[in-house]
Formats: C-alpha cells, structure tokens, sequence
C-alpha cells in the first residue's frame, strides 16, 4: 500500500514508465501483507496441520481408538508404542485425540458458520430496515443474550438431548445473539453514511445497496468476529462433552476425553493434561490467525 | 447551452415537505416553486435549515418516506417524480437525475475502488460487462481531468485527494449522462485552490453535457461563478430569485441584501462584518407573516399579520416581501447600509 501512495507524487513518470508500476489487486496486496507477518503464518500453518490431522486421522492414527486393553491402563508417554500413553481403559492417546479433533473442530466451526449465516442477516436485516423490525429482532435476540452463554447451551442441549447434531443446534443457537448484535451495529452504522445515500442516488436498489455496499462494509467485522467465536465454541463444545450433553462416550472428543482422564490426574498428570492442551493451542491459533487476517483484509490500511 | 426547448428540464409547484414525528412537525420546505431550464444553472442560496437540500432531496426522492410528507407537484423532463415507483425510480436515478454529495470521503464507499464503484453504476443502468464498465469508468475520470486515471481506477477512495475524490464523484454522477444534475455543496468540503478547479470543471463540463443543473451552496463567491440563475430560500421559502446579476448586484429582498452586505467585499481591515441580527426561525412553528420579518428592519405589523406575496419584478424576477417600494435603488456602495 505505502509503495501506491509513493508512487502517485509522480504521476507523469509512472505513466510513462507503464510496466515499471503495477497496482496490486486486492488479493495480491493481502498476500504481500500476509508474507511479511511471520506470527500470522506461522499459527495459520498450525491450524492447517491440526485441521489437515484431523481430516487425515484414519491415515495418520497409529493405533485404533476405540481398542481398550485392561493391561495398559493408564501408561506413561511413549509406552509400547504409545507415543502419549494411554488412558483409563487402555486406549491409545494420540490416535484418540486425532479422531477427536475430528469432532471437536466440527462442533466449533460448523455452529460458528450456521450462526454467522442466521445471526448476521438476522443483524444486517435488523440494522438496515430499523424501526420496529429492528426493535422485534434485537429484542428477541437480547432476550437469548441475558443468558450466560454456557448455561444457555446447557439449558439447550438438555433439553433437546445428547448427540454430536443437537449439540451443534445449540451451540448455534448461543452464538446467534452476539453476531447479531455485531451485525445489526456495523450495519446500522453503515445505513446513515452518504455513500448508501450515494448508491440509492445513482439508481441502486435496496437490495443492492444491502448486496453490494452494506455487506462489503460489514461482512469484515462480522467475519473477524465470527472467527474468534471458533476457539469459543471449541471451548463450549468441550464443556457440553464434559457435561455428557454433547458427544457420546465412545466417541472422542477432547472434551470428553479430558472428562474421564479428570479422574487420574493424581495417576498420570501428564497423559491427562494431553487433550487439554490440544483445546487451548487450537484455540489460541484460531485467535491469533482471524486477529492477523483482520489486519491484512481491512483496504484503509 | 442552446438546448431550448419549450418546456423546462425540471418544474416544482408548490412543493411542500415537512418531516412529520410524534413531537412536531417541521415545515422544511414551503409552497416553493422552481423551474430550470435545459443547459442551465440554477444556484440555490441559503443558510443552514433553509431548506435547499431538502428540497434537492425531495427532487431524487431520497428523504426517508415514513417520516415525510411531499406534497405539490416535480417534474423532471416530462416524468412526475412523485409518481415514479420501483424501477422507474431506479431508472430517474443516476440515469435522467444524478446527485453530487457534499462530503466526497463519505459518499464514496470505502471498500471499493474507485473504478469498481463507477463500473457498478454504468453496469446497472446500461446493462453491459464489468469490462465495458470499467473502459466507460476510465473516460470517465479522464473526462474529469484525474491525472493518471488508469491508476486511480484501481484506488481505494482514502488514497485519493479531497479534489480528486470530488472528481471521481463528479464522473460517477455523470457516468450514464444525466439531463439534470443535482449539486449538493459540492465545494464545501474543499479548500479554496481545489474548490475553483472543481468549479470551472463542472460549468465546462455541464455546458458540453448541456445539462441541467442545480447547485446549492450558502457561499455567494461559488454562486457568482457557475450560476446563471440564484435562488434565495430563507425558513423553506423562496424569498429572491433572478438572474445571477440581478441578485447579487441588484437585490430587492432585505435578507439577500443582509447576507450580501454580511461578505467580504473591501472592508477596511479590522472593520466587523455586518450580520443579520437574531437567527432563523423554528421550522417547527413558523411566525405567520413574513418568516423573516423579526429579524428584518424594515418590518412593520403588516409583514407580521400576513404572508407576502411572490411580486414579480420582471421575467423571472421574483421577491417575497411587501416592502419592495421602499428599497432604495441599490447600487453597490449602498449595499452596506442597507441594513443599517
């Protein structure tokens, strides 16, 4: 960006000079802003890897996840095999947390991404239109909000009971409150600028003015916001497994997992500590990364 | 400029708008009546709150419409604007009618380019590719004299310069050829320098274009230059209006005759400049008679009691006020006692 600006105290040589000066597209300038921000790379190639591990489990796994032995319960680090030992029925650590990443990065994405779809239009409709659409969507949506969001998950899946589906179900139903509101914000900010009266006066119609200039203004705060939501949800997610509400016991989950290893923290701390672990630096990469992507997408930069 | 034709570009009668809220309702704009011409330039003068905006409003229908009620009748080129629905009024936008905005940072969207957004108008009003848009965009900006325009396509609007944002917006305005031009304080925002270039620009290119314009600022200097008609609107009506000449050298009404003597015209250094006393009247209870009579010197208990009539001075020529008579042939040195 700083080169562009450089560039235009010359105006005469640039256009002489046509191929010696390129403007970058928008892509192109957040690609050369992202080759340079080491931090943001470097967490995005960790959450690829945990994101890549766990597509590829099956491959990867060395053991299978579900075989338990009553002989090598609970074993230390790189026992037989078992490179992050086992845990209380003799299963394999690492297999069963590259399977759980499984579940666990579709309970945090997926809840995410259906909530961003419903809250953000719910948000940008409510913003755009105002007056008593406004007051009917936000009140409603702060009526969801009122609750603290985990009580408001467990209220849920309690409700609607176990599983990995009616887990997801409610973890979006938590996550609609809050990108709403961030939507309805930046859109009702955007609503009163001149440029929406700029559009609507040069003939644009009112979906368009929401398609084109309302979105491209919102959807970047939404989206950041939307991306921090993840390592929440992971969290969440894992506090429902905890709970028993969200994934079912053989299954593995991280959350789950850290739930039944709570009992032998005195036997093997570290075995236990294990998916805990996986929980925290998936979360704090996913941070990191939307936080680094914000700075290289925002064009007034 | 030689476009004449019978009947004007845009005839307002008696438009009324007043912007109805559960507290008050505010008279923005009263009984106002407007004509311009094809290929000319009406300036409409005035204080804040005096209604031209609104009334610039009113022609693209860009007021909020819960909230306002129009009444009255606009015509721009045949069309009624009042009775233009959904793709119609699309239509009237942009392409009969275009609308330049005060603030050139904010009435550009910031998330796109330059070219982009110029492209996006040219595409929904003549139907064509991204690609024709943007070669359209790029004569455009040329039109516009943006220096390097090929480059300034692909500029987000915060990369730009106040002048050139003013002209890029100026070619998004005149991207599907208006007949009319809405001009809202295009200048204000701009310093002195930039604010002429952009002037002499858009009278050569509203001359070439022979199109309709009409501008509304609250500095006489910018009126002087590109109008060929003034308007004076006071409290949401018109109290003046003529040739550029006439008002401005020549004016009948005592508020145009205290905003004018309220300029800088060789006044000896250290000297105040004269202002009107008191401050324009609530909009939302207007006095009964002659809105600016409290604060005019020559007020009596007529111009109170009742509204004045629009006196015709001659073709064109029209004030608002009953003192007329009175006036003293202004020539230019009077103009500073006027009020006094």
């Amino acid at each position: 960006m700083t080169d562009i600006t450089a560039n235009s105290m010359q105006p005469e040589a640039a256009e002489q000079g046509a191929p010696a000066l390129k403007v970058r597209s928008y892509w192109q300038t957040v690609g050369y802003r992202l080759r340079y921000d080491y931090m943001t790379l470097f967490f995005g190639a960790v959450v690829v890897l945990i994101i890549l591990s766990a597509i590829f489990a099956p491959l990867i796994a060395p053991m299978d996840p579900y075989e338990t032995s009553l002989i090598k319960r609970l074993k230390p680090m790189l026992y037989q095999g078992h490179l992050l030992g086992t845990d209380e029925l003799g299963r394999d650590i690492l297999s069963r947390m590259l399977y759980g990443g499984r579940i666990s990065l579709a309970m945090g994405i997926l809840p995410v991404l259906a909530a961003t779809l419903i809250g953000g239009s719910l948000g940008v409709i409510a913003g755009f239109v105002g007056g008593r659409t406004n007051m009917a969507i936000m009140r409603t949506v702060d009526v969801f909000y009122a609750f603290p969001s985990i009580l408001l998950a467990v209220a849920i899946s309690g409700a609607l009971g176990g599983g990995i589906f009616n887990g997801m179900a409610s973890l979006t139903l938590v996550f609609i409150p809050p990108l709403c509101r961030v939507a309805e914000t930046a859109t009702s900010q955007v609503r009163n600028l001149d440029f929406v009266e700029a559009a609507r006066a040069t003939g644009a119609g009112t979906f368009n003015i929401i398609r084109v200039h309302v979105l491209g203004n919102v959807l970047g705060p939404i989206l950041i916001y939307a991306s921090s939501m993840v390592s929440v949800s992971i969290l969440l997610a894992s506090g429902l497994s905890f709970l028993g509400l969200g994934v079912t016991p053989p299954e593995p989950d991280w959350g789950l997992m850290l739930n039944t290893l709570r009992g032998a923290i005195y036997v093997n701390p570290m075995v236990c500590a294990l998916p805990g672990f996986a929980i925290l630096i998936t979360s704090i990469c996913f941070n990191l990364v939307s936080d680094g992507l914000r700075s290289a997408m925002d064009v007034r930069m | 400029m030689s476009m004449e034709t019978s009947a004007p570009l845009v005839s307002v009668t008696d438009l009324n708008v007043k912007f109805v809220s559960r507290e008050s309702t505010v008279n923005a704009v009263n009984d106002v009546n407007l004509t311009v011409n094809h290929g000319e330039v009406l300036c409409i003068i005035g204080e804040s709150g005096s209604g031209k905006s609104v009334s610039m409003r009113a022609l693209m229908r860009l007021l909020p419409e819960r909230r306002t009620k129009i009444t009255g009748k606009l015509e721009v080129d045949g069309q009624d604007v009042l009775a233009l629905k959904g793709k119609e009024l699309s239509a009237f936008r942009g392409g009969k009618a275009a609308m330049i905005f005060q603030e050139p940072m904010t009435a550009l969207d910031p998330v796109f380019t330059i070219g982009n957004q110029i492209a996006e108008t040219v595409c929904r009003h003549e139907g064509c590719s991204k690609e024709d848009g943007l070669a359209r965009a790029l004569e455009l900006l040329e039109l516009v004299k943006v220096p390097s325009a090929a480059r300034r396509l692909k500029a987000y609007p915060h990369e730009l310069s106040g002048g050139l944002r003013q002209r890029a917006m100026i070619a998004l305005a005149l991207s599907c050829r208006p007949k009319l031009l809405l001009a809202d304080e295009p200048t204000t925002a701009l310093d002195a320098t930039v604010q002429i270039q952009v002037l002499i620009l858009m009278r050569k290119l509203q001359q070439e274009m022979g199109m309709g314009m009409i501008f509304v600022t609250h500095d006489l200097g910018v009126a002087a230059e590109i109008a060929d008609r003034v308007a004076v609107m006071y409290a949401g009506r018109i109290v003046e209006s003529g040739t550029v000449q006439e008002v401005l050298t020549d004016p009948k009404h005592p508020y145009t005759k205290g905003m004018l003597s309220s300029t800088v015209h060789g006044n000896m250094r250290g000297k105040d400049i004269e202002a009107i006393p008191g401050s324009p009247p609530d909009l939302r209870s207007l006095p009964t008679g002659c809105s600016f009579a409290p604060r005019c010197p020559k007020a009596d208990d007529g111009c109170r009691g009742q509204l004045p009539p629009e006196v015709t001075l001659g073709p064109g020529r029209i004030a608002r006020c009953l003192k007329l008579d009175d006036a003293p042939p202004a020539a230019k040195p009077e103009r500073e006692t006027a009020l006094a």
